[in-house]
Formats: C-alpha cells, structure tokens, sequence
C-alpha cells in the first residue's frame, strides 16, 4: 500500500493526479478462504480489518452484493458517542470511540473523526432525572458526561430554543464532549483500502445467494460468483440479516424497518455541534460542507424497500423546527432511507450461532455506525477465537432464551 | 404515505393507523409445556420476509378495530386487508 501523506498530495498534484494507484484490489474469489465476511459495509470490513492486524488471519474474503459504501454505511448520520445506560452497553461503544480516537493514523486515511461534542436535550422534569442517572451511569464506568443546563446550552448553542414558553422547553441535556461525527464514507473507503494492503480479498459485486452447512459446520457460501469455501463465516449484513440468516436455517429476533435522513441545502457554519432530543425525536449537526443532516425515527412498518413514508418525514422536520425556529425556511437537499435491523432490547447481536463456524453480527438498529470500529475490533476477536471477547459476551443470540437482555429502548438517550 | 384499507371505513391514510407486526403469531395453547426457546422464538423471533408480508394494523384514529394487511415489504404495495376472524392462523 502506498502510504497518503502530504508530500504525496503534491508529488500526485505535479502529475495532474492522473497516478494515484487504486485503493483497493478488484479482487478474484479464491475456492476457499480461512474467513468469509458476508457484507461489506463498515462493520464487516472492520472486522477483516482487525481479523488480519489483530489475529494474523490474512486469508480472509469480505464478500459485497453492491459496491463498497453504498449500503448503510453511506446513508446514516454519521453520529458517534457512547452515553447509553447499561453498562454492558456503553462499554461496547466506548471501546469504538477509544478506536475512533486513533483510526486516522491507523488507517492513514483521514477518517474526518470531529470530537464535536452531543447534546441529549431533555424537555422534562422526567427526561432531567433519566438524563441525570444515565449521566451519573456513564462516569461510573470512565465515560466522559457531564449534565448542563438551558442557560449553558443556550451559551453554546445561541440559535436553539430555549424559550420557557416552548410547546417542549429545554431543561437541560447530557452532554459528551468526546462525542461527534465522523465521515461515512471515508469509513467504509479507509477500512477496505487498510484490510486490502493486509492481504485481505475485497470482492465486490458478489451477492451470497446460499450458506453451506455439513454436519453441523459451515463449509463455503454459493455465490452469485460461484461456490466458495471457508471455515469461518461471519455474517455482517445490516438490513438483510434476517434474509441471510435464514440461508442458514436460523430465525432471528429482529424486524428491519426504514429509517430515514435527509440533507440541507449547504449553509454558512450555524451550528458546530450535535444535538439530539429523543422527546420531540430528531437530531441534527452541520456537515464540513454546511449541510444540515438530519435524522430521526424509523417508520413503524417492516420495510426492506430503502424508503419511508412522508408523515415521518413531517414529524422530523416538526422535531427540527421545534428546537431550531431558525431552520424553518432551510430547503431539504437530498432525503433517502436505510433499512435498520431492530432487536428487541435496541441491541445487537454479536454471537456464536448454534452452527460451528457461524457468527452473527446484526441488530444493531439506528445506531449501528458509532459502533463501526468497536463492532469490528470485537467480533474479529470472537471469530478468530471461536469465543466472544467480555465485552460483547452480553450479546450473544442465547440472551433472548434466558432472558438476560439489555434494554437500551429508550434508555439510550435517543428512542429507537 | 400508505393508503391502507380498513375493512369497516374504507381507504384511509397511514396516519390514521397503528401497526402491530406480524400476524398469525398464535399464543402458545399450553405454555407450561414449553422450553426456555420455545419461548423465545414466540415472544421474539420474527420471520421479517423481504416480500409478501402479513401484518396487524389498529384503526387507531377511527374505528379502532384491528384487521390483517398482506403487503409487499419491498414495494410496499398492499395486496389485500381481511378480516382476522376470516383467516384462520392470522390472528
């Protein structure tokens, strides 16, 4: 891998950038791999990524029915932090955050990741206790919060409403300061470009149409470019993993759902924060270019069509406007839909499976991409050790037989 | 925006309904005789097809009956709504 640098830029700049070398290979499938990766979003190229740095296993396919960031990866709100309730939880997301604290240099390839600060804005005497006790949760356990109240909220973010005579008034928030956003693409593109330079087989184009099992054990995948082998199969397919799963015969507490986003037209920089209210249900920051991106809940129907319908459109915009009157008269750009695999405790699943060789990582709802390194980092681990690693042992496919679940419903900071 | 049909007042707009998820999931007639993953997979498994889909809806600003929708969950087409009680295993 030729490494980015700056003296690069120029040298590729003196050459009317006609010699950058392609950042990934356009790999041919070998007949059989040590790991197959179903899914080459973020949290799948990540975990072949970690599969090769961390655990020497080098002979690895990440397999991709579309192009590389063209799934949910490429259509979320890029938002990253680890204030959830439970701790099982907010130490899953904290080790992502500790990786996103150093994933451009390990990298090197500039993952834009901005410590920007979120706000989780209460409106309520009841969303002040909860916001109090998650916060109170949070520094338990070594994660940075702090509770504000409107007057500094209002110090920090001079266009919010936080007039007492609102329809929803401000009370307060939680605040995360080493929360922020990071660049989606440049995700998904510096974790393919790194696992490449590893060894690591990005094939693209490539839709896993059926999934081997002989006694008991995976043994290859039927693609739609032919049979290939593996020992190992990790399926990390956000949006399908009900659709996947069941090529191995296995049923999955989850219903995929659409979840929508929406972009500005570009403005002048108005907010350089994230701020995120889970009463009036919407969140928003200002992108490097000036767009506003916007986000909120998912449609209440299972949907696997990457769109939504209108009213969640409205009830967004309604949530934005409530907090920022200013924003009232700003034009939507661009608005799509991505399909959100929903558990029902609002956790993934991050597991063993009752076949060998088989592992799941799904289910992480709306807010799979703050996880993408940590996701990675962890399930590399359980794939390479045929065990899960403590912190995603909590999130096994067995918690929903013995009833130990993790309820982040609500709890999260943000309704799901 | 879905335009859903409710059996007892007629096409409607999304708005006025609620959903209830998949339909046909039948309570267990004799759960004492259950294991832990029988239970599980009736409290939270789900099939979640990515096609024909039949599901609950509640009339919830109108009638407030509920009724079965069979709909596509990749076009989003609705095929037909029924009546519960007239589709056996649909409840």
């Amino acid at each position: 891998m030729k490494r980015y640098s700056a003296l690069g830029l120029l040298r590729n700049a003196l050459s009317h950038n006609r010699n950058w070398p392609e950042a990934w290979r356009s790999a041919e499938p070998k007949k059989h791999y040590d790991a197959i990766i179903v899914g080459g979003g973020g949290h799948g190229l990540a975990t072949a990524y970690y599969l090769a740095k961390v655990h020497g296993m080098r002979n690895v396919a990440v397999l991709e029915k579309g192009w590389i960031g063209g799934g949910n990866t490429g259509r979320n709100t890029t938002i990253v932090r680890s204030n959830y309730l439970w701790t099982e939880a907010s130490l899953l997301y904290e080790k992502s955050i500790q990786l996103w604290e150093g994933l451009s240099q390990d990298l090197n390839y500039n993952v834009m990741f901005s410590q920007r600060g979120v706000y989780n804005i209460g409106h309520s005497l009841q969303d002040m206790r909860d916001i109090e006790r998650r916060v109170n949760a949070n520094r338990l356990v070594g994660i940075d919060a702090e509770v504000v109240d409107a007057a500094q909220i209002k110090k920090a973010i001079p266009h919010i409403n936080t007039s007492a005579t609102a329809r929803y008034p401000i009370l307060g928030a939680s605040l995360q300061r080493r929360a922020g956003v990071a660049r989606h693409d440049a995700v998904a593109w510096g974790f393919a470009r790194a696992a490449d330079a590893l060894g690591v087989d990005i094939i693209e184009q490539c839709e896993v149409t059926g999934i081997d099992v002989e006694g008991g054990k995976v043994v290859g995948v039927q693609s739609s470019r032919g049979r290939i082998g593996a020992d190992k199969i990790g399926v990390v397919v956000a949006g399908n993993a009900s659709v996947v799963a069941a090529m191995a015969g296995l049923r999955l507490p989850i219903e995929s759902h659409p979840l929508q986003a929406f972009v500005s037209e570009p403005l002048k920089p108005v907010l350089d924060t994230v701020v995120m209210s889970g009463a009036v249900h919407g969140y928003i920051s200002q992108s490097d270019k000036g767009e506003l991106v916007i986000g909120a809940g998912i449609d209440a129907y299972n949907g696997y069509g990457q769109r939504g319908s209108f009213p969640t459109i409205e009830h967004t915009m309604q949530a934005i406007i409530e907090l920022f009157p200013i924003f009232s008269r700003v034009r939507m750009l661009r608005l799509w839909g991505g399909i959100v695999d929903v558990c029902p405790d609002a956790c993934p699943i991050l597991s063993k499976t009752p076949i060998d060789g088989l592992f799941l990582n799904c289910g992480w709802g709306t807010g799979g991409f703050k996880a993408t390194p940590g996701s990675g980092w962890v399930f590399a681990h359980t794939i390479a050790n045929d065990e899960p690693h403590e912190l995603n042992a909590p999130f096994s496919l067995e918690r929903f037989t013995s009833g130990a679940l993790i309820d982040e419903h609500g709890a999260a900071a943000v309704a799901h | 925006m879905l335009l859903i049909e409710c059996p007892w007042c007629g096409e409607r707009a999304e708005t006025e309904f609620s959903y209830g998820g998949e339909a046909g999931i039948e309570r267990p007639a004799e759960p004492d005789t259950l294991t832990d993953a029988e239970w599980a997979d009736y409290l939270f498994c789900r099939s979640n097809p990515r096609g024909p889909h039949k599901e609950l809806w509640n009339h919830a600003q109108g009638c407030r009956r509920w009724f079965g929708v069979e709909r596509d969950t990749v076009t989003y087409r609705i095929e037909r709504s029924y009546l519960l009680h007239e589709s056996q295993g649909d409840m």
